[in-house]
């Protein structure tokens, strides 16, 4: 999954200190748990060895989202084609994950499924071009979709269901540390049997959307405030309703070549 | 004896050292902050003193992450402060604001940079009934709902159940007294509440006078048996005497103030690892009278022994067998002067049998409650 990226030396400074270990237990030889330390100490409950490396990821997304307050940290992912780049929020059970992995598996750099790190005095949005978490139907889907697609094996009966992770391509890989400036701030919903549909999305809505859709938004205050609106000026917001991952790809094409302004 | 010197120590006292670290030092300096919740104010200390540009980029990353949640929380406290003023106001009553809601709102050195869990209050014990249904009426809610809780608290303890705010999510804890009701040393809280003083501009909102507030300071932390924060709450010390050391009488009335309240052996303990492990410069007179509460020569000795190990940073860094020791020797010893023997094994037993279960899971979940 991390083949492409650079390993850091021994000796250089590291965000966070992270371990997966097996969980010591008279039940282990029958029900093997791995538990997730953050810089040596605990956290979260144990869980079945298979589902060791979805808990790094977690455990991962929770350490950035905790303490990375320099940034305003906003649940979504985020696509960057040609130097223009689109943020996806959204609630859980909305498909952005499967949409950002259909997209990222045609040409889309990844910078991330989860989590938008935007610095509000730049402007500029980074991403960790971190593996995306796939799950349940998506996982399918994804296959389908893209069957040189690297994937783990499907880890059932998480808290989330079942869980694949996908592998980042080997260029967002090696640009992880370029940012964007967003154009697009686009709301994906998924559902079933429908025609597309991109249609403009309220600013004041998106302003909300961002603001709840944020893990440090009262953090920030009056500047979190700000930063958002700021945001949302400079992007053009639709809502986008889907079915089709090949509808999706055309559409985000057409947003990026112009063609829908 | 000569405390080792760990690095966030070290960082704090004589900030200049950041100079010259190394990104791995950089790297341990950050996460021994982060642990012991001292990483906004070393920030604060390199910003005064103009060493920030010397953190790499990476460091500055949390150290300024790290700022904006101190500031933050010191915002939301005050409006914690005010919703419970005004909660208390309806039922007539002055509540007096205890450790680092006291430190906000008297405006002292000791809040910069500082983080929070909770805000504690003292009300007289005859207070302690409507206190608790004026903070009900306001959407406080009782926690430990377990009848063997609810006994440990209001039969034994110096506080009622935390309560936590149905809305907001934030908890109060309310006291009567500063030592639980059953350990060896008896405070005089009638003293103590006597000399409060009043909140500048606010009427009906109290902090201890600023000897108390110390002696208070010193007692928590010397009958604490839980180490996460104890550097944080020595530093704490640290700035309260600083502060303090320059009010008139401040020095000359310390050690009677503590001989007064009963608590001459915490101002001991105070005096004495604030100047060995900070170098704190505290007061002659403060030192040569606080002696008094010397315990005997063996018993400083281990002491010594143990808080010079169990007050090193909590983490994983600075692990060793004998801070662990010194650490499960202080835990047994904040049980023993906090109970008799008795009541003590009873209580122990309990917990060790009955109540291991469900703890640590509940901890964890709450953690884990994020939206990713």
């Amino acid at each position: 999954m991390y083949a492409d990226f650079e390993v850091s030396s021994i000796d250089a400074f590291a965000d966070f200190h992270v371990e997966i270990a097996s969980e010591p237990s008279l039940w282990r030889w029958l029900k093997p748990q791995v538990r997730f330390f953050f810089d040596g100490r605990p956290s979260f409950i144990p869980l079945p060895t298979v589902q060791a490396f979805a808990m790094l990821e977690w455990g991962l997304n929770w350490c950035v989202a905790a303490h990375s307050h320099q940034y305003l940290v906003i649940h979504a992912a985020v696509l960057e084609k040609n130097g223009k780049a689109a943020i996806l929020p959204a609630p859980p059970g909305s498909g952005k994950s499967t949409l950002c992995a259909g997209l990222v598996m045609r040409g889309w750099r990844l910078l991330s499924d989860e989590l938008a790190l935007y610095d509000m005095t730049t402007g500029e949005i980074f991403g960790m071009s971190r593996p995306i978490n796939l799950k349940n139907r998506s996982i399918g889907i994804i296959k389908q979709f893209a069957p040189d697609a690297v994937l783990t094996d499907s880890v059932p009966d998480t808290t989330k269901g079942t869980v694949a992770l996908l592998r980042p391509p080997t260029q967002s890989a090696v640009r992880v540390r370029e940012p964007v400036r967003a154009s697009w701030i686009v709301l994906p919903k998924y559902t079933p049997n429908m025609l597309p549909l991109l249609e403009p999305h309220s600013k004041a809505r998106t302003f909300m959307l961002i603001a709840e859709q944020s893990f440090n938004y009262d953090i920030h205050g009056e500047n979190g405030f700000e930063a958002v609106g700021n945001l949302v000026d400079q992007c053009a917001c639709y809502q986008y309703t889907y079915s089709q991952l090949d509808d999706a790809v055309r559409t985000f094409e057409e947003l990026c070549s112009g063609k829908i302004t | 004896m000569t405390p080792h010197r760990d690095l966030i120590v070290n960082a704090l006292l004589t900030p200049e050292i950041v100079r010259e670290l190394s990104a791995q030092k950089w790297d341990l300096l950050i996460r021994q902050g982060r642990r012991t919740n001292l990483l906004a104010r070393l920030a604060n200390v390199l910003t005064q003193q103009g060493l920030l540009e010397n953190a790499p980029i990476a460091a500055r990353h949390h150290l300024t992450s790290a700022v904006l949640v101190a500031e933050r929380q010191s915002i939301a406290l005050r409006w914690e402060v005010e919703c419970i003023r005004q909660a208390l106001a309806y039922a007539g009553i002055k509540p007096i604001l205890l450790k680092g809601a006291a430190y906000v709102m008297a405006g002292l050195e000791a809040a910069r940079g500082r983080t929070f869990s909770d805000v504690d209050i003292i009300v007289p014990k005859k207070l302690l009934g409507e206190t608790e249904s004026a903070l009900m009426i306001h959407g406080w809610q009782g926690s430990h709902h377990d009848k063997y809780d609810q006994r440990y608290y209001r039969r034994w303890m110096h506080e009622i159940p935390p309560m936590r705010h149905v809305k907001r999510g934030t908890t109060i804890d309310v006291h009567h007294t500063i030592l639980p009701e059953t350990a060896r040393l008896t405070v005089n809280p009638a003293a103590l509440l006597a000399a409060i003083v009043p909140v500048k501009d606010f009427a009906d909102l109290y902090v201890l006078q600023p000897t108390d507030m110390l002696l208070h300071s010193a007692t928590h932390l010397f009958h604490e048996g839980d180490f996460e924060s104890s550097l944080r709450d020595l530093f704490d010390l640290d700035c309260l005497f600083r502060q303090f050391s320059a009010l008139p009488d401040f020095s000359e009335t310390l050690a009677l103030r503590a001989a007064t309240l009963g608590l001459s052996r915490p101002l001991y303990y105070a005096v004495r690892y604030t100047t060995l492990i900070l170098d704190t410069p505290v007061p002659e007179v403060v030192r040569s009278e606080a002696s008094l509460g010397k315990p005997s020569a063996l018993i400083s000795w281990v002491m010594d022994i143990c808080y010079l190990n169990a007050l090193r940073p909590v983490h994983s860094s600075t692990n060793s067998f004998s801070a662990w020791l010194a650490r499960f020797a202080l835990y047994i010893r904040s049980h023993w002067i906090r109970m008799p023997f008795p009541l003590l094994a009873y209580h122990l037993g309990r917990k060790a049998f009955i109540r291991s279960k469900s703890y640590d899971i509940e901890k964890s979940v709450a953690d884990a409650d994020l939206k990713a």
